[in-house]
Formats: C-alpha cells, sequence, structure tokens
C-alpha cells in the first residue's frame, strides 16, 4: 500500500478520490444553501444547519472532509513541486496553449484561489459559529439572515463570485480527470466525461453563482428576498 | 582459391540444416557465462541475435551508435516479412519459397543458405507472434497475407505499413528484457572504428564513445557485425542519414572478403528527388503495387497533369510488357523500366524524372466490392470511390499520408510520381554456412553480409534474413567456433593489439581533425553520390566505370587535401562522425566500380547496358560468371578478387522470366 | 523564403547555454526543417564554425530520433508530423523561428539540441516485454486474436518512443509512452502473464527516473507524432490499480 500512495499513479489516484469526496460535499452544500431561496424566511435553512451539527454521522464526515481538504491540498503542493522540478529549465516559447486547455493547465491556480476562498469562508461562518461563539448564540436561528447579510457586502460577493467561477474551471478538468485517473475512461466513455464534467461545471458554477448575484441584486431593488414567500 | 570455404553441410538440401544442427558443437551452460560476445549494431539481425545469444547464457555487449536500439533502419521497412507459411492455401513451401529466392536473386545466392532461410522463415512468425508483435488479423483472428514483388502466392506477413517498426520493437524488447536481466550490456552512442585481431582472430573493437569522443577497447570472445548495408555511397538512398559501412570496411581491411559490393538493390517505388537540398530519399511500400497501377503517357514529353490524360492514352507499361507478372514483377525489373520511358522522354511531373502510381482503379475496384458488401445495389459513381478510398485508406493509409506530408499532394485524387532509388545492398562481408567471415571469430549478418539475395532481392525478403540470422542461425553456429575456446579467459584490453588498433584509429581522427580544408564532408559525400548514381547506378557500363574509378580516386585525394571538420575530436561532434564515414565510402565506392567492371554480364540489380537482350532484359553469362566475387584487401587501394563457384543441385538455372 | 533562427546552443551538459540567431535566406518550400537545418550546418562550417548538434536519422518519420521543439511545439506546429518530416511550406517568409531541445529533467541536454533520451531504454527494460526465449513458439495461428485487439494493440505499439510526450507534458510525464507499451501487451494474449508485474515495474522505474506525473491535460495525445490516444493512459491506470489490488 505504501508502495502504491507513492507511486505517481497512487498519488494521482489519491487526488481523484479526495476530489471526488469534496465534490459530493459540494452537492450537499449547493442543497443546503438553495434552501435559502424557499422563501420561509430562512426557516429550512436554519433547520438543516441545526440539525447536521446534531448529526453524529455528519460529524464524522466533517471530520473526514477536513482531511479529504488537507489530503488534496497537500498532494497538490506536493506534485506541483515534483512536476516542476521535471522540468528545472523552463521552455522559453511554449505552446502548451494549442494543444491543451486553460483549466487542464492551471488547476494549481484555480485550486489555491478556492482553498484561500475556503478559509476565508470558514473565517466568517464555521469558526464563529462552531468554535468561538462569537455569534449566533444558543438559538442559531440567524444563520441564514447572516448568509444573505455577507452576500450583500460586495466585497464578499465579489470574492465569492470569483472563486465560484474558478471553482467551475476546476470542476470542468477535475471530474473529467479523475474519472481518467481511476481508469474508468476510453475512446468510448472519455467524450461523455467531458461533457459530464463540463455540464456538472456550469450547474456548480450557475448554483453557487445565484446566492451572491440574486441576493446582491436583491438588495439594489429593495427586495426581501429570503422572506419572498411570507 | 583454398581460401573460400563455404562450409556448406553435405547431404541433401533439406537435410543439410537439421543435420548441421544435431552436429555442430555445442557449448556447456557454465561455460557459456564465461565468453563474451561483441555485436555491433542493432537493427533486426543484431537486437535478435543479441537477445538469443543471452538467452541462452552468452555475455553480451551490443555497440550501436544511436541513443536507442530502437532507432536501427530496420524500423523503416514498410511492406512485411515472407514466410512459406501457406496459411493462405495458394501452394506455398519452403521450396517455393526457397525457389522465388534463388530466381528473384538471378542465380547468384547460395542454395543452402538460402534454403535454410525458407526453412526457418516459419519460426520467426511464430516466435513474433509470441512475442506479442501485432501483425495484421482477418476478422477470424488469424493473420493475413499480402503478396510481393517476385512471387505468385501471398506469404507476405505485415503490420500495416509498418512491419519492421513491429518486427525490430519485438526484437528490442527480447534485448531490453535481457538488459534488465543484466544479460546484456547495451552501449549507446557508440560507434565501432575497427576490430581487433589476436592470431588472426576477431578479440576485440576499438569503439568511439559519441558523446565524449573517447576511444575505447573493448574485447569478447567472437564479434558480430549487424550493421546494415552500405546504400549510402550513393548520398541519397532510403537508408537513414546515419547508415554506414565504417564497420563492414574496416573489417574488410583487416582481412574480411567483400563479396559482390556491386550488387545493389534500386527500389522502384520512392518519393522522386525535389531539389538540391534533398538529403535523402523515401521510399513508398513496395505493398503498394498489389493495388496500385504503374503507368506514363503514351506520348512522349506529354506535359498534361496525370488526372487529364484519359485512359486510352496512358501506357501501363508493366502489364504491357510482363503480362503474368504486371505490375508486380521484381525490383530491378520495375526500377530498370521506369528507367527506360524516363529514360525515353515519357517521363512525368516537373522534373520529368517520374512514372505515375494510380489508384484510380483500385478504388473503383474497392469501392464496388465495398458497396456489393453493404448491399448497396445502385450505389453512385461517387460512392462508389468514397466507399473505395475508405478501403485504400485502411490498407495504405499511413502511406498515402507520409506522401501528402512529403509532396504536398493528395494521394487520393491525384496519382502519386514515384521513381526508383537506391534502397538495399545484397553485397556485404563475405561469410560462409555459418556466417562466419574470412577472419575467424568475425560475423556478419542481415544485410551486412552477401549472402542470402544474390544480384537481387525480393521485397519482404530483408526482414526475414536479419531474423533468420539473428534468432535462428547465429545462436547454433556460433557454437561451433567458442566450444574451443571455453578455456580462453577474457582477453585484457592492454594487449598490444588493441593499443596498436587504437593508435591507427586515433591517426586517423587527428588527420581527418588536421586537413583543415575548405570543404565539408557532406560536399565530398554529394559529389561521390553522384558519381556512383550515374556510372554505377541503374545502367552501368564499361566506359562509365571506367570513368568513375579515376574520378572517385581524384575525389578521394581532394578529400584528404581539403576537407573541413569543425570542432573538437574529444566531443560530440557530428561532423567528424560523418568524416570518417565518408572516408570509407570513398574506398567501398571505387572496389563497388571494380567488381561491377568485371562482371561482364547483367544480372539482377547489376545491369551492365553492353549485356541485354534485344527486348532490353537483363543477359546473364552462366558460364562464365556463376560466382560470387569476393574480394581481398591487399593494402593502399589494392584488391585481389576470389571465385567462389556456385553450384545448383536442386535447381535448374534458367533466363529470369516474368513475362 | 527568408528565415530568423533563434536556436539553442550549449556545448555540454554540463555548460549553460543560450540562443543565437542565424537568418537563413533562399529556404525552398518543399525542403524539410531538417533540410533547412542541414543548409545553415554547411554554411556554419564553411565559415569554420561549428554546426548545429541535433537527432535525427531515418527522416521519414519511424525512427523517433529526431526532436526539436519548434515555436514552443514538440516536433513543430503540424499535427501527427515529425520533425524531419515537417516541411517548410508551413511556416511563412520572414517568420521568426525559435527552436529548443526537449526540456525534462530525464531527458539531459547533451550538446545543443540533442537530449539524452536513454530512460526510455530503462522503462522498456523494466517490463517492456513478453518473456518468451527463442525457439519456444508455437504455431503462429495456433492463437486467434480478434481484429479489434489486433489493431488496438498495434495502434499502441506504433509509439516511436521520440520522447514528444515528454516534452510536450507540461509536467514532463512520460505517461503516454509508458501506458502506449503497457496497452500493447495488456490488450493481447500473450501479455496476459506477465500482465501485472509490467504494470507495477514499469510505473515504478518511471517514477524513479524523474519524470513529472500526469494531470491528464492531454497534451501529449495532441503533439504525438503516431497520434497515441490518452485512451492508453486510463488503460495504464487501471491496469495499475488492478495490479497493486492483485499483488
Amino acid at each position: 500500500m505504501q508502495k502504491f500512495l507513492t507511486s505517481s499513479i497512487g498519488k494521482k489516484t489519491v487526488m481523484a478520490l479526495s476530489g471526488l469526496f469534496l465534490i459530493m460535499f459540494l452537492l450537499e452544500h449547493l442543497y443546503t444553501n438553495v434552501t435559502l431561496f424557499f422563501g420561509d424566511g430562512g426557516i429550512e435553512f436554519n433547520e438543516t444547519s441545526h440539525s447536521m451539527v446534531r448529526m453524529i454521522i455528519i460529524r464524522v464526515i466533517e471530520i473526514v472532509l477536513f482531511l479529504a481538504v488537507f489530503v488534496h491540498v497537500a498532494q497538490a503542493i506536493l506534485l506541483t513541486k515534483e512536476n516542476s522540478n521535471a522540468r528545472s529549465v523552463k521552455y522559453a516559447v511554449n505552446g502548451a496553449k494549442d494543444t491543451s486547455s486553460w483549466n487542464s493547465r492551471n488547476m494549481g491556480f484555480t485550486g489555491s484561489v478556492i482553498f484561500f476562498f475556503i478559509v476565508v469562508h470558514l473565517y466568517n461562518f464555521f469558526v464563529p459559529y462552531r468554535i468561538t461563539g462569537t455569534i449566533g448564540g444558543a438559538g442559531q436561528e440567524t444563520v441564514a439572515q447572516d448568509v444573505v447579510a455577507a452576500m450583500e457586502n460586495p466585497i464578499y460577493a465579489g470574492i465569492y463570485l470569483i472563486s465560484v467561477i474558478l471553482l467551475a474551471f476546476h470542476l470542468s478538468h477535475a471530474l473529467s480527470s479523475a474519472f481518467h485517473t481511476l481508469g474508468m475512461s476510453n475512446k468510448k466513455y472519455m467524450p461523455i466525461w467531458d461533457k459530464v464534467a463540463m455540464g456538472f461545471a456550469v450547474f456548480m458554477g450557475i448554483g453557487f453563482g445565484s446566492f451572491p448575484i440574486l441576493f446582491f441584486i436583491a438588495k439594489l431593488m429593495h427586495k426581501d428576498l429570503l422572506n419572498w414567500g411570507m | 582459391m583454398s581460401k573460400l570455404d563455404s562450409k556448406i553441410p553435405e547431404g541433401s538440401l533439406e537435410q543439410k540444416w537439421t543435420d548441421y544442427k544435431s552436429h555442430v558443437p555445442l557449448v556447456n551452460p557454465s561455460n557459456k557465462r564465461n565468453l563474451e560476445i561483441i555485436i555491433v549494431g542493432a537493427g533486426l539481425a543484431g537486437s535478435s541475435a543479441a537477445a538469443s545469444l543471452a538467452e541462452l547464457g552468452y555475455k553480451v555487449k551490443v555497440f550501436f551508435y544511436q541513443d536507442s536500439a530502437r532507432r536501427a533502419h530496420s524500423i523503416a521497412a514498410q511492406g512485411g516479412i515472407n514466410a512459406a507459411k501457406n496459411y493462405a492455401n495458394d501452394g506455398d513451401s519452403v521450396y517455393r519459397l526457397f525457389y522465388d529466392t534463388i530466381k528473384g536473386g538471378d542465380y547468384r545466392a547460395r542454395e543452402g543458405n538460402v534454403h535454410r532461410l525458407a526453412e526457418v522463415s516459419n519460426n520467426i512468425i511464430d516466435q513474433c507472434v509470441a512475442q506479442g508483435v501485432p501483425f495484421a488479423r482477418e476478422y477470424g483472428g488469424l493473420l493475413s497475407n499480402r503478396s510481393f514483388g517476385g512471387t505468385q502466392v501471398q506469404r507476405t506477413f505485415y503490420a500495416a505499413g509498418q512491419t519492421g517498426q513491429q518486427l525490430l520493437l519485438g526484437a528490442y524488447s527480447a534485448l531490453q528484457r535481457q538488459v534488465g536481466l543484466g544479460m546484456v550490456k547495451t552501449y549507446t552512442r557508440h560507434e565501432m572504428l575497427d576490430i581487433v585481431t589476436i592470431d588472426g582472430k576477431a578479440k576485440g573493437i576499438i569503439a568511439r564513445d559519441l558523446v565524449t569522443g573517447k576511444l575505447e577497447r573493448h574485447s569478447g570472445h567472437a564479434v558480430l557485425l549487424c550493421t546494415g548495408g552500405y546504400g549510402n555511397v550513393f548520398y541519397l538512398s532510403t537508408n537513414a542519414m546515419g547508415c554506414n559501412a565504417t564497420a563492414v570496411w574496416k573489417a574488410h581491411k583487416r582481412g574480411a572478403f567483400f563479396g559482390n559490393p556491386c550488387y545493389t538493390q534500386i527500389h522502384p517505388t520512392c518519393i522522386p528527388v525535389s531539389g538540391d537540398h534533398q538529403s535523402k530519399l523515401t521510399l513508398m511500400s513496395e505493398s503498394l503495387r498489389n493495388d496500385g497501377r504503374i503507368w506514363v503517357s503514351k506520348t512522349a514529353n506529354d506535359n498534361r497533369k496525370g488526372t487529364d490524360i484519359p485512359e486510352g492514352e496512358r501506357d501501363y507499361y508493366l502489364e504491357r510488357r510482363y503480362p503474368a507478372f504486371g505490375n508486380l514483377v521484381p525490383r530491378d525489373v520495375a526500377s530498370r523500366a521506369a528507367k527506360e520511358r524516363c529514360d525515353a522522354g515519357f517521363g512525368v511531373g516537373t522534373s520529368k524524372m517520374a512514372v505515375y502510381l494510380d489508384f484510380t482503379a483500385a478504388i473503383d475496384r474497392f469501392g464496388k466490392q465495398q458497396a456489393g458488401k453493404l448491399g448497396e445495389e445502385n450505389a453512385s459513381a461517387a460512392r462508389i470511390v468514397e466507399l473505395g478510398k475508405e478501403v485504400v485508406k485502411e490498407k495504405y493509409g499511413n502511406l498515402f499520408e507520409m506522401y501528402e506530408k512529403i509532396t504536398g499532394e493528395n494521394p487520393y485524387e491525384v496519382p502519386m510520381r514515384i521513381y526508383p532509388a537506391v534502397h538495399y545492398t545484397m553485397g556485404g562481408l563475405w561469410v560462409d554456412y555459418e556466417l562466419m567471415t574470412t577472419i575467424p571469430g568475425l560475423y556478419a549478418l542481415g544485410e551486412a553480409n552477401f549472402s542470402d539475395h544474390g544480384a537481387n532481392r525480393l521485397g519482404a525478403s530483408a526482414l526475414m534474413q536479419g531474423l533468420a540470422d539473428g534468432y535462428f542461425v547465429i545462436p547454433y553456429t556460433i557454437g561451433g567456433y567458442l566450444n574451443p575456446q571455453i578455456s580462453e579467459k577474457a582477453i585484457p584490453t592492454d594487449h598490444p593489439a588493441f593499443v596498436e588498433t587504437e593508435k591507427n584509429i586515433s591517426d586517423l581522427i587527428d588527420k581527418l581533425m588536421n586537413i583543415k580544408g575548405s570543404k565539408s564532408v557532406d560536399h565530398f559525400h554529394k559529389r561521390l553520390g553522384k558519381i556512383m548514381w550515374d556510372k554505377c547506378g541503374m545502367g552501368r557500363n564499361e566506359k562509365g566505370l571506367t570513368e568513375a574509378l579515376s574520378e572517385i580516386r581524384v575525389l578521394r585525394d581532394e578529400f584528404w587535401k581539403d576537407l573541413r571538420v569543425p570542432g573538437e575530436k574529444m566531443d560530440f561532434n557530428l561532423e567528424l562522425e560523418k568524416a570518417v564515414r565518408v572516408a570509407d565510402f570513398l574506398e567501398l565506392g571505387e572496389l563497388m566500380c571494380l567488381d561491377a567492371l568485371q562482371r561482364k554480364e547483367s544480372c539482377g540489380g547489376h545491369f551492365r547496358e553492353e549485356y541485354q537482350t534485344s527486348e532490353g532484359e537483363a543477359q546473364r553469362d552462366d558460364a562464365n560468371f556463376m560466382y560470387v566475387s569476393a574480394w581481398e584487401f591487399k593494402g593502399d587501394n589494392k584488391y585481389e578478387m576470389h571465385k567462389e563457384d556456385l553450384k545448383y543441385e536442386k535447381i535448374k538455372v534458367q533466363a529470369r522470366s516474368y513475362k | 523564403m527568408n528565415l530568423t533562427l533563434k536556436i539553442w546552443r550549449q556545448h555540454d551538459g554540463n555548460s549553460k547555454g543560450d540562443f543565437v540567431t542565424y537568418q537563413v535566406s533562399d529556404i525552398s518550400t518543399e525542403m524539410s526543417f531538417l533540410e533547412m537545418f542541414d543548409v545553415l550546418n554547411e554554411r556554419l562550417v564553411n565559415e569554420g564554425k561549428v554546426p548545429i548538434a541535433f537527432d535525427h536519422d531515418c527522416r521519414e518519420g519511424i525512427c523517433g530520433m529526431c526532436s526539436l521543439h519548434i515555436n514552443g511545439r514538440a516536433h513543430g506546429p503540424q499535427a501527427g508530423t515529425t520533425t524531419c518530416q515537417l516541411h517548410m511550406r508551413h511556416f511563412k517568409d520572414g517568420e521568426t523561428i525559435t527552436v529548443e531541445p526537449w526540456r525534462a529533467q530525464a531527458f539531459p541536454v547533451i550538446k545543443d539540441l540533442v537530449v539524452d533520451r536513454t530512460a526510455f531504454e530503462k522503462i522498456q527494460a523494466a517490463g517492456g516485454f513478453v518473456s518468451v526465449n527463442t525457439g519456444n513458439a508455437q504455431d503462429a495461428n495456433c492463437l486467434p486474436i480478434p481484429k479489434d485487439d489486433a489493431d488496438a494493440s498495434f495502434f499502441a505499439a506504433s509509439c516511436i518512443g521520440c520522447g514528444a510526450c515528454v516534452a510536450a507534458c507540461k509536467n514532463s510525464s512520460a505517461m503516454l509512452f509508458v501506458s502506449a507499451k503497457v496497452s500493447q501487451f495488456a490488450l493481447l494474449p500473450q501479455g496476459q502473464v506477465e500482465r501485472a508485474d509490467r504494470a507495477l515495474n514499469m510505473v515504478k522505474e518511471m517514477d524513479a527516473l524523474g519524470f513529472g506525473n500526469c494531470t491528464n491535460t492531454g497534451s501529449c495525445e495532441a503533439e504525438c507524432p503516431k497520434e497515441i490516444s490518452i485512451d492508453n493512459i486510463a488503460r495504464l491506470n487501471r491496469e495499475y490499480l488492478l495490479a497493486t489490488l492483485k499483488k
């Protein structure tokens, strides 16, 4: 097993598996966020957030999630370093743009931005709610309201939006690449995976991107999006 | 003449090899590991020999000038490899392959060697398949065959247009396996520059590390030269740029006789020369003649485009002259016929030194066949052409692509232009039945020897011979020589013979570096090539050859006075590499002309214009020239010819006819 | 045509290299890229200068000896073409062409544009074969192989080992080369016996030689002169994962 984990293909497999796990988390996160649009004043969102904190299984998965982020990032740093060492003298003229997509070549960059955003995001929500308890308090009934408030902040919304766009770029290569790395690809399936990955990336981009955009617009129009049904 | 013992075993032709194998002395496995064998060249013959000998337990060292054994020019062979499997059920047999090869060689090859070649041909296919060589297959999963020039059966196995590549990769993988096991050591970017002989026996080589320029001494109990042919004497040929005759020539100068140097093969289907800058010629596989038709206009100096010349005004001259074999006549015949048409003013293209190779008829035929298969009864002409092109693409796609890359013309739409070019040399170091040269312990395998193809080689036989020699002949025959040497320890490389030989080479290199003249190596090589092509090429005559001899001597003198080799000798110096090679070509070219001059007959690839029938066909003189000319180096550009008479016990010698 | 050439010159592996600019004139569009180099080198020799060292041999696109990174592209801008088969008609009059050697830690520069690719030799020796000694084979037709399998194996086997995949990959990964070799045998019945070991050993050797890791950008496939598909890389991944589970 150690031999596998230190081999180039093993390292890539770890990237693929941890990445796929993170994608599953993204889906779950997206669902939770969508409940903000229920128009119930954030009740559903608050309750979902609440119940997740109470469930043991989710707490366990949360630990795995942090581990996955750590492994994905650490492995990425290691691989980037190795890959950079594999060519110490760079080309003076590089025509890579003619032979590969920007997304595929810049996973390190998009990933770094996403990681930076995750830190900011955790700092804004996870840390105060779950660790320091500086906001929310006992009832924690205001999570939805806090999220909306953050989205209405142009700086935060901007950072959020840029990160989401880069996330989409990241995903468009990541998903098909993961299938390729896991060997689940050939002439027949590769074009399908490529399309699935692209579709998924666009879906996630629009999905997450819709929050800052819609809440920001709603604010400009003085509409209370969180409570539209009430 | 006593010097030439071909060591053909007694007994009936069919039994010779079997009997030989049963009686040749063996070497005990524990002794094999103390015996070192040096192999120079890592093409089909070299790689297969190295792998097979290492499998037997010998210690093997392989030297080649490229960075990998997989780059040897065997890799460029396109069409296929012959074997008498009779998978096509069309009446093939070992005897027929043997007979076709002897006849194709214009009755100038040894019966014993050729029969052995035909016998082991089947083992080669088996061996290659077992190694994982992906030959072309039919839908039923069995091997596919096609036909080649000079035969009336389908016995050629192939892997698209890359048969040589696949066979070489097979041999290369076997070789690398032995490298991994520590049985073979490969010396990449090393060029052998001389043979070291001790008491008349080959005991080692001097090689130059091409990266550092350092001369190295390597000893062994036997030396195998698998260094290919000398077609690059002509400068322009289908050989790779690095192909050279230095190894065989240095061996020749140390006492190995040179057999039939004048026999060179001019391949009929190459892409024509396009300008003075041209560095090499590219072959279009002979397999194209399976389906392509060769023609020129019936009118001389016709300036119309090929597609504008109507069917009735086309002269399918091969089909006209040789109805039985048509476009599939042997290479020498096809080449001469093309030259004859071009010389008579019927050539095509801007240079007028080309003929057409046309797939229109094949596209139509395949298209109709395919339409029938698909049940498209009323397929339109355009649909038939479309279907036909698909079939042609499947069969010859890579060749068509290559043609388009080089010429910028689309051969699916316009007929290809082709012209003969130097391709292969049947001549080479004289060897006996055991593949040993006249220097004991020095062997020559594959194209480097002269043995199996007589005066003309049939298509798809070079791969066969290279692999036969390496896989199935040398592993047996070398035992006979090594058996008495089992107690001999590894030869120390500080032996005076090594010191002296290295000094000779070192002096030669200094001499080349110190000329400091004004002209590049290529300048001389191109001039030599032109002399050889004009006067010792497809057509030869006494006057031209005599002129060539004096021109080469003059050129050689000029070379040694006015050559410029820039750079340092103890360095990666490509000009120096070329200079050493061309210095040898300048001597070998002379010997080729001498040999062509003495052979006052036309046979196979050797066409003396004075000796032809009224119909322009080659005229042999069996009474006076049924021999192998084996040249001995007598020092200072002097040579003495020895004759090995050819005896045909099995085959009735007759005029070669493909009509 | 008249061209400006910016060519990497480096005396040997230990010295520092740099670009040198040359002007060439009267280049015919019929010439191959290497013939254009021949013209330049002939001129350099006549001027008493050291000509440019570059690798080449067969000049018909099959030996895999030629290399060159031309205007940022391995084997130049034409898809499916080796440098020796690249013709000058694909360049414009007056163009500036930058020529560099393959760049990879595993392919150290020997001189000018020549690099050492013997790393591939080592990978091949680690498992790129079927262990069958000469003389042991059964009749070739005793082993029917479906045409599709034979064809797929052939396409993988048509790799010429030039190293363009490594040169083109942003990570200098040799996965396309290794996967082509592993695929050739994995697709054939002859290769089954050593299938797991082959994948494990060849990958191990590749990793040890300092090639980078594959990130599936697909540049290798785009630059491969024999257009070998990255399907093979997926197959190698699969072979390797399965072999790991087995061994």
